[in-house]
């Protein structure tokens, strides 16, 4: 539609979306300014003279050389990664399963199962970890990545299943009876045509799952507990502050790097995460 | 002769397989796996989260049963009737802004513009990186002595003294909200710009031509059709923000002097922290009934609205 | 090569009872339709035949063996959805091997058979595409040749032309035609599109709310159509309806209503002559409807008033008002009327059909 004069266009548009854009990447901005940026301008007060916020004169690789030399960051971070990649995958193979189940088969209480799996979506972790830590404690899993690996799926089959039996719908199911016809069985029919056209639906699950165990906190922090195991959220929160005393060079430095792999994720597969998002929010 | 033919497509394939082709049976071994890990990691949990809210356990020391006296405790516990209001607050506070600007970015999106998909995929960045690392970027910007944000409100001449951002519980809440509306806006911002591209142009060109400005256009055409995405979004939102914990673990971690506690890091400190695990599972657990609240009354709108 | 046997035939989803005591006999070879409105039970039907609904009652038997029990994948037959159910992430050739491979053919095999069928529907150089880059024409070719490669006893095809253009489902009508007399495949064909079932056809089973109302073969519906609703269902355009009643003077049988009446003619009057002085419809086609000469004899003319005329250039249809009713007459296109022109109008007496007003069955 026609949207007026030039000036309008600015007012109106462009510059609220620059302001927004600014507000919104200004904090990642200001990690990379602090990663490389020497402790003697790190420590200096904002009133000071010399407070130069936006931009450094000499930067320094020592706060990321401080992070691989003097903590377990490669650790962490491969830790996270190993994490992130088996719950997501245990999570996809249930959830692409149970999505099917709910979304394409007619089985007694079928309903009431998706009403069940739409509710456990909504169970915050916070509301269980106390408990939870106790049954990882008696599991003898406290302190290894499994006591994550087997408690990420809890939060993320239940959006995968959600996901997916959205997907599952769009499925014409001629397609599966076409098959069906054509000599395949319901499991082969399943094997064979649905889960294969499913595809981008398995993506976007997969990687708004990957991103949500990179992101996940709590469990890791009150499941871990040796600086081997742990996950970089973690690793950085507890080994880069030492009582009241913030490294905040290596801590940017970790937040930075801990950010990258998702970064990447994300941006080769935005269509997919976005497409997931937006269908995650689908009653 | 019914008998005959089932027999002998019987004979053909393991009769395990053959009970795969009735939906059932199918159903029950697609589920299985789900609900395995569900029940082990979500139900039995629950189940012995009450048991232990309701005993006497602290850490390496088994409790035995004392009924409700962990609630009445908490029931009258001056931290915890700050954490309540802090949970109600906080999340009430950040749920009108992110639901005010992302709608407002939502809707500067939906046009053609240059750069549209590039600019959307970097407004997800908030949402995108994990939340405690970006937090601790806000931390540093929010450093009393070193704050780029004291700096740029003194250049502006919006202040002359110093703020001390996490020291004072108004402001320490302020910052929390702040960033967690930061972080919430694009998750906002593109839902709905998801929801308002389903809405066909010709509507508004429809109501143009009637001669609806741009206000009402928006006020009778846009919103209402919106409503549906709109709710489920703020009830992911609402439920996320209740039940928050990493924020203000690593802006405050509930300081200054537990002003700035939510259920789940008051829970933490109280089980985890101090050992008090009986407690610290009351304390999680009192979110339930909250929420349980919140999810129906959601659903039951939604549905209203989507029956309408 | 197969017989279907259907008996007794009953769905019911839940408390709505959509095929009901359905009884058909397709021989080999035959090619069926089964045609009615939307929600007259026909695609319920293919689909207990495809296995893909359970049976309420009844039994379905292909070459004489029971197939209730039987799913889809052993019952040996091949299905053409309307919407063509391509698989599309597997390529042309992929999608007619998809059913071979799951009955485990030898790849030689397949690979002969995909080039006969491709051959058969003129797509051999489509074969590597993916369906999405195919147009309708050319996916509906790629879903038969999936049915064809197969060699089943027996195709089932629910609606596939009918998300096709005007002028290509007329095309693949013919082609449909072809490939039946060529392959002599026994098939049941679901469409809700009269011409369809009438022009391919062996036989047409016409069907309503369930019930079967008519089997027989297309020029046997048309022209003894067994009720009211099979009358008006089969023929372009429909047959004129009038409600009339019997009577009987000087020992002729005549059909009277308001501004007409009509002697009928022996055949019929002698069949009509126990209904006299009940309410019945008369049945006419436009095609039997002319404007009378001279010649016509006087008891079978009625005066029309014109109000629309619409011209189809190979014939004129007018829209006439006779009393209350309207009738419909397909006049030669060399005639030059104008609405609200009052004509006299006349029929052909061997082509009336007359129905119970109550029951709908013809007389």
């Amino acid at each position: 539609m026609i949207e007026g004069a030039l000036w309008r266009r600015w007012v109106f548009y462009n510059i609220p979306l620059i302001l927004f854009v600014f507000v919104l990447l200004f904090p990642f901005y200001w990690m990379i300014i602090t990663t490389f940026r020497p402790d003697g301008e790190l420590y200096r007060p904002w009133n000071a003279v010399n407070y130069m916020p936006f931009w450094t004169n000499d930067p320094t690789l020592e706060h990321i050389l401080y992070l691989f030399e003097e903590t377990n960051f490669m650790r962490w971070m491969f830790n996270t990664m190993f994490i992130a990649l088996v719950s997501t995958v245990i999570s996809l193979f249930c959830g692409v399963l149970a999505g099917y189940a709910l979304a394409r088969l007619n089985f007694p209480y079928a309903g009431g199962l998706g009403t069940a799996i739409f509710v456990t979506y909504l169970v915050p972790q916070t509301l269980l970890f106390i408990p939870l830590a106790e049954i990882i404690r008696n599991f003898q899993l406290g302190d290894t990545p499994w006591s994550l690996i087997l408690t990420y799926p809890t939060f993320l089959i239940p959006f995968c299943t959600w996901l997916m039996m959205g997907y599952f719908k769009a499925i014409p199911k001629e397609l599966e009876e076409c098959a069906r016809i054509d000599g395949a069985s319901r499991w082969k029919a399943m094997v064979y045509i649905v889960i294969p056209v499913a595809v981008p639906g398995i993506l976007s699950s997969g990687i708004i799952a990957f991103t949500l165990s990179w992101n996940e906190f709590i469990y890791a922090l009150v499941f871990l507990s040796s600086p081997d195991q742990k996950t970089v959220p973690v690793g950085v929160t507890s080994e880069l502050i030492r009582g009241d005393v913030f490294f905040w060079g290596p801590l940017m430095a970790g937040a930075l790097l801990g950010s990258i792999p998702v970064a990447i994720v994300y941006s080769f597969f935005v269509e997919h995460y976005v497409s997931g998002l937006t269908g995650s929010v689908k009653g | 002769m019914a008998v005959t033919a089932l027999a002998t497509a019987e004979g053909k394939r393991p009769s395990r397989l053959r009970r795969l082709e009735d939906e059932r049976w199918l159903a029950l071994a697609l589920l299985t796996p789900t609900a395995v890990l569900l029940g082990l990691f979500i139900a039995y949990p629950f189940f012995e989260g009450v048991m232990l809210s309701l005993s006497s356990t602290r850490v390496g020391e088994p409790g035995h049963f004392v009924g409700l006296k962990n609630f009445h405790k908490i029931w009258n516990d001056s931290i915890f009737h700050t954490t309540m209001w802090n949970t109600f607050w906080y999340t009430g506070v950040t749920t009108v802004f992110k639901l005010a600007l992302g709608l407002w970015l939502a809707l500067l999106l939906n046009r053609h513009f240059r750069g549209k998909a590039i600019i959307r995929a970097f407004i997800l960045l908030p949402f995108i990186i994990p939340t405690v690392l970006s937090t601790f970027a806000w931390k540093w910007m929010f450093d009393p002595t070193f704050s780029v944000i004291n700096w740029t409100l003194f250049q502006l001449g919006l202040i002359t003294a110093r703020i001390n951002w996490l020291g004072d519980p108004d402001l320490a809440m302020t910052s929390i909200i702040v960033i967690n509306v930061w972080r919430g806006v694009p998750f906002f911002a593109i839902t709905l710009l998801a929801g308002l591209q389903t809405i066909s142009p010709e509507l508004h060109e429809a109501a143009a031509i009637d001669g609806a400005r741009p206000w009402s256009r928006f006020w009778h055409v846009t919103w209402p059709l919106l409503m549906p995405v709109t709710l489920v979004v703020v009830l992911f939102s609402v439920i996320q923000t209740f039940a928050d914990f990493q924020l203000v673990y690593v802006m405050t971690g509930g300081g200054p002097a537990n002003a700035t506690h939510l259920f789940a890091t008051y829970a933490y400190q109280l089980g985890i922290g101090t050992g008090l695990l009986a407690e610290g599972a009351a304390i999680s657990l009192a979110m339930f009934p909250f929420l349980f609240i919140i999810v129906v009354v959601q659903l039951l709108y939604i549905r209203r609205v989507e029956t309408r | 090569m197969a017989e279907v046997s259907i008996r007794k035939l009953n769905k019911m989803f839940d408390v709505t009872h959509v095929v009901k005591d359905v009884d058909l006999e397709i021989r080999d070879k035959e090619f069926v339709v089964l045609v009615g409105p939307s929600g007259c039970g026909k695609t319920t039907t293919l689909r207990m035949v495809a296995g893909l609904e359970a049976i309420t009652s009844g039994q379905i038997l292909i070459d004489d063996s029971v197939v209730n029990e039987v799913p889809p994948m052993d019952r040996d037959i091949a299905m053409v959805f309307q919407n063509y159910a391509l698989y599309p992430h597997m390529s042309v050739a992929g999608n007619m091997a998809f059913g071979l491979k799951m009955r485990k053919f030898a790849k030689p095999e397949i690979e002969t058979r995909i080039k006969r069928a491709a051959a058969i529907l003129g797509i051999e150089n489509l074969l590597e595409r993916k369906p999405r880059q195919l147009s309708g024409g050319q996916r509906q070719r790629v879903a038969l040749g999936r049915a064809i490669v197969r060699d089943p006893k027996v195709f089932l095809f629910d609606e596939p032309l009918s998300n096709l253009d005007a002028k290509l489902r007329v095309q693949m009508r013919v082609e449909l035609k072809k490939l039946h007399e060529r392959l002599g495949t026994t098939a049941i064909y679901v469409t809700h599109d009269q011409v369809e079932a009438m022009t391919l056809g062996d036989r047409v089973v016409v069907m309503k709310d369930g019930w079967v109302q008519q089997v027989g073969e297309p020029l046997e519906l048309y022209n003894t159509p067994a009720n009211r609703f099979v009358a008006g269902f089969i023929g372009s355009p429909a047959m004129n309806f009038i409600e009339a009643t019997l009577g009987e003077s000087n020992g002729a049988v005549v059909a009277e209503a308001p501004g007409l009446r009509l002697s009928l003619p022996g055949p019929l009057a002698a069949r009509a002559r126990a209904k006299a002085g009940r309410a019945i419809t008369l049945g006419i086609r436009p095609e039997d409807v002319h404007v009378a000469t001279d010649s016509d004899p006087v008891d079978l003319c009625f005066d029309v008033i014109v109000e629309v005329v619409e011209q189809l250039g190979s014939e004129i249809l007018l829209d006439t008002r006779v009393g209350p009713a309207t009738v419909v007459a397909s006049v030669e296109p060399t005639m030059r009327i104008r609405s609200n022109e009052r004509l006299r109008m006349s029929l052909k007496p061997e082509r009336l059909h007359l129905f119970d007003a109550e029951t709908e069955a013809a007389i």
